[in-house]
């Protein structure tokens, strides 16, 4: 049984992996297109006429499954616009909205090359069907990316139907027709005919080849590369129930599950009787795990009249665990061991090139450094919550997730019904950051629901949530390097020791993806990545620019040691570094648009400036998810190590810019996150138990400790990338070079709190 | 358990049968459905769920409403004007495009809406003061401080609201 589960855990993570960066390593070192685009052709699209009140509407499908279908029914179908005889323009958003700004930023991409008046737009969520849309998630900051070929020409083809409709009216040959803001223009006379009054004839016009459809060049982009405000904004601010946890069913009860606080931990008995006499609760039973840990786990529901009577009970519960099989991690002897590890030779090699033994010499400099960084969780502000109804032999559920189609399977899974039987509605979410890819909660309320045969939300606390995470793993870098005397590195040897469920493969995130693509690999002539593992149980995840969120800190905190002890700038020391390097495909670093991140954000920063005692700059740059950031940080650190970060620059190049609002909040949001996460949070485990439980003992970032954040963009026709995640990693090292520039003090273990310091 | 009248956002609204230590944010979500106001942490630390009673900003997860007596409660769902028009708070934070994932807005607006009626005029120390208490977990925090310099301009040009 356990075999099982850890076999199915394993699967289900790399699962959770495909989706969010499904590019093989093998594809990667060649390819230098991000990603593959479904194809749009005639048959992809549908239009449909149903008389005079409904306009134009244009249906495509952007799924690759699209390509097996046997013909066009509306089923098939999966993205549409929809030009209304009012004039307005509807346009469905597929994929959930975490606060990445997806939902305002798809719909733009097609509004753009449909030349909609954006102020006619509406945008609509899409139903959960992933045979109809194809992959429907929020993960590797992916989703511009893999939709913004498809959505151009859809836009695009929208716009060729109307201008052909208007010169059908007119009479008047189709280059004689121009559009703008949701309107067809005769050139020559002047004449306009709004788009809701062309519904009807454009969708007697043929859909077009797609050689015959122009998409814009980036010139003339009227709406993309704006600031654009988010289409739910209004309804934030007034309070509307837009989340998860703001659903409610008629005749809804309220579910609280409490799990063993040790990971494993499995319920002998609890007093059932005594907390089903308490105000409010209606039903406590326990329900078995499916021995699938990403679904259900074994624990006990509690179900009652409100959340708050539901939150009393679980306080009253008692439970009896048996912990044979539980977690006992601890985290003071998971840094011993890794400690005794590093002395040892590693067990695996990730990557290698050169011969790191033979480039020491007698004029080379060494160093060697051990970094620790922790274990964190999401704390997404809205604690994991779902509703759920089973009737009838059947379940739908409103939830705030990262993967509504995953969740489609998840909870098949857990109820052992068809897929067909499943339906999820999706709801904004407060906060993803990876925490949301995982469905637990989803699957926990459906089996609730279904055993007590009525609507139920299921709420966590804070404390269920911040017990019961999927937590970004810490870890260890025994670290080697060695630079000439023109402050060249000569060669870099990094043993990185990480965590293993099954004793064979490191836990998710552990290590890069891709170690060979990793900078700085294949800059460096001598190079070594090697892995040791330590056996762990407590459940690691996918937070926030996986990997790369710890990865770029030891490197670019350890390069900044190196260029220190060779003497040379570290600004000249990066740029020398790149500059080595021949330019790459889009997909792999490509060091001309490093170094273009790395000049503008020390130029905007005013890299090399006098600053005042105490106080100093720090650079650093990284290179995830197909993004390039270079980050400055301004900080103070006073005599009794109290630190303030004054500023951040940051510099990113992503392709063209979608929404720059939108872009521009993900940068800034990623700094406050990233310094929020080195500071003082830390989950450590003790007895297996997570020590941390509210924000009492693991805070957040506040407002008077937020530093000002300037972001600037290099734009360009490269394909367009995510915002959501790549600025996030060099935040860590800038912050803790700037540190270094400031007082001395060379950090290498995090949260800063262990190595003496307070915030201001 | 005991019946409450409140006086939630200039109405009389009748709960019955509630628990006098029930927090009063679960009194306004499952009894009053007002769920803009939101739950984060329960012990007072995150300031998702602030709302006034009598005008003072208060976490709702840690006051009881049995603690309530006929003071007027106001949540994020009653602060527009009667006439359906925004707080200047609301309308900057659409203008500045504030939220990210905007769990935390609700509670932020109204520990903001506080500061205002108290101080039409505040500096940066207190908007930072004023917002010590309110978590932002997508980290909007620029956009925040630039918001509500955005609405202090609005209110005093407007001479004050409420």
């Amino acid at each position: 049984m356990k075999e099982v589960a850890s076999t199915l855990r394993a699967s289900a993570f790399e699962e959770i992996l495909d989706e969010i960066d499904p590019v093989l390593a093998d594809e990667m070192s060649e390819s230098t297109s991000i990603t593959p685009l479904p194809e749009i052709n005639r048959r992809s699209f549908l239009k449909l006429w149903a008389g005079g009140s409904l306009g134009l509407l244009l249906v495509f499908n952007l799924s690759e499954a699209s390509k097996a279908a046997k013909s066009n029914t509306l089923s098939e179908l999966n993205a549409y616009i929809r030009v209304s005889i009012d004039g307005k323009i509807a346009i469905y958003s597929k994929n959930p909205e975490v606060g990445q700004g997806i939902k305002t930023a798809l719909p733009m991409i097609i509004a753009e090359e449909l030349d909609a008046d954006w102020r006619d737009v509406i945008v609509e969520q899409s139903p959960i069907d992933e045979s109809i849309f194809g992959r429907q998630n929020a993960g590797g900051s992916r989703s511009v990316a893999t939709n913004y070929d498809a959505l151009r020409y859809a836009g695009a083809a929208a716009k060729y139907m109307l201008r052909s409709a208007a010169a059908k009216i007119w009479n008047v040959p189709f280059g004689d027709c121009s559009t703008e803001l949701s309107h067809v223009i005769h050139v020559k006379t002047g004449r306009k005919i709004p788009y809701g009054q062309l519904g009807d004839k454009a969708a007697t016009i043929p859909v077009p080849e797609k050689n015959k459809i122009q998409v814009k060049s980036r010139k003339n982009f009227k709406l993309l590369g704006k600031r654009i405000t988010g289409v739910d904004n209004y309804a934030l601010v007034t309070g509307q129930p837009l989340f998860g946890i703001d659903q409610v069913l008629p005749d809804m009860l309220y579910a609280v599950y409490e799990k063993c606080p040790a990971i494993g931990g499995r319920v002998k008995t609890a007093n059932y009787d005594e907390v089903l006499k308490l105000p409010g609760v209606k039903h406590a039973f326990p329900l078995e795990g499916n021995g699938h840990p990403l679904e259900l786990s074994n624990g006990v529901a509690i179900v009652a009249t409100s959340t708050w009577a539901a939150f009393r009970a679980k306080e009253k519960l008692r439970v009896e665990w048996d912990e044979s099989d539980a977690s006992k991690d601890d985290w003071l002897g998971l840094v011993e061991q890794a400690k005794s590890l590093k002395a040892q030779p590693a067990q695996h090699v990730l990557y290698q090139a050169g011969a790191v033994e033979e480039a020491v010499s007698d004029t080379t400099k060494s160093i060697q450094a051990f970094y620790t960084h922790h274990f964190i969780a999401h704390a997404t502000l809205e604690p994991q919550n779902c509703t759920a109804w089973y009737r009838n032999d059947r379940v739908e559920v409103w939830a705030p997730t990262q993967s509504p189609g995953r969740a489609v399977n998840n909870i098949a899974h857990t109820l052992g019904l068809d897929a067909a039987k499943v339906t999820v509605h999706q709801t904004r979410a407060g906060g993803g950051f990876g925490r949301r890819l995982v469905n637990d909660s989803i699957c926990e309320a459906a089996a609730i629901s279904k055993h007590i045969n009525a609507p139920v939300k299921l709420q966590w606390s804070r404390e269920d949530d911040m017990m019961h995470d999927f937590y970004r793993v810490g870890g260890f870098h025994a670290i080697e390097g060695n630079v000439d005397p023109d402050g060249r590195v000569t060669s870099w040897q990094d043993h990185l020791i990480t965590f293993s469920e099954d004793g064979e493969k490191p836990v998710i995130a552990g290590v890069p993806r891709r170690p060979k693509d990793e900078f700085p690999a294949s800059f460096i002539k001598n190079f070594q990545l090697t892995q040791s593992l330590i056996p762990l149980k407590t459940r690691c995840g996918l937070w926030r620019a996986p990997n790369a969120n710890t990865h770029a800190w030891v490197v670019q905190s350890f390069l900044h040691e190196l260029s220190t002890t060779a003497g040379v700038d570290h600004l000249e020391f990066l740029l020398d570094m790149l500059g080595t390097a021949e330019p790459r495909g889009t997909q792999s670093l490509n060091a001309e648009r490093a170094v273009d991140v790395i000049k503008m954000a020390a130029s905007k920063a005013g890299w090399g400036r006098k600053l005042s005692k105490g106080r100093g700059l720090g650079l650093a740059f990284h290179f995830s998810h197909g993004g390039y950031f270079a980050e400055v940080a301004e900080v103070s650190v006073s005599e009794a190590k109290v630190i303030k970060v004054h500023h951040v620059t940051v510099v990113g190049d992503i392709g063209p810019i979608i929404n720059l609002s939108g872009a521009e909040n993900q940068c800034q949001g990623s700094v406050i996150d990233g310094l929020s996460a080195m500071f003082e949070q830390e989950i450590t485990m003790k007895q297996g138990r997570v020590e941390q439980k509210n924000f009492d003992t693991y805070s957040l970032l506040r407002i008077s400790q937020a530093p000002s954040v300037d972001v600037y963009f290099i734009q360009s026709d490269n394909p367009p990338t995510g915002a959501g995640e790549p600025a996030l990693p060099p935040l860590a090292p800038a912050v803790c070079n700037a540190i270094y520039s400031a007082s001395g003090h060379r950090v290498r273990t995090l949260p800063l709190v262990k190595e003496g310091f307070n915030f201001i | 358990m005991p019946d409450y009248t409140l006086d939630v956002n200039d109405k009389r609204h009748f709960v019955e049968g509630v628990e006098e230590e029930t927090p009063l944010l679960w009194v306004l979500r499952d009894a009053l459905g007002l769920v803009g106001t939101k739950y984060g942490c329960g012990i007072a630390a995150c300031g998702a769920c602030t709302i006034h009673i009598d005008g003072i900003a208060v976490r709702s997860c840690s006051f009881p409403v049995s603690a309530v007596d006929d003071q007027k409660i106001k949540t994020i769902e009653g602060l527009m004007a009667e006439d359906g028009s925004l707080h200047p708070l609301q309308a900057a934070w659409i203008e500045k495009d504030v939220a990210q994932c905007g769990y935390c807005q609700a509670g932020q607006i109204m520990s903001a809406a506080a500061l205002l009626a108290e101080s039409p005029n505040p500096g940066e120390e207190e908007i930072d003061d004023a917002l010590e208490g309110n978590y932002c977990r997508c980290g909007t925090y620029n956009r925040i401080r630039a918001a509500v310099r955005v609405a202090a301009n609005t209110y005093n040009k407007q001479g004050g609201i409420e």
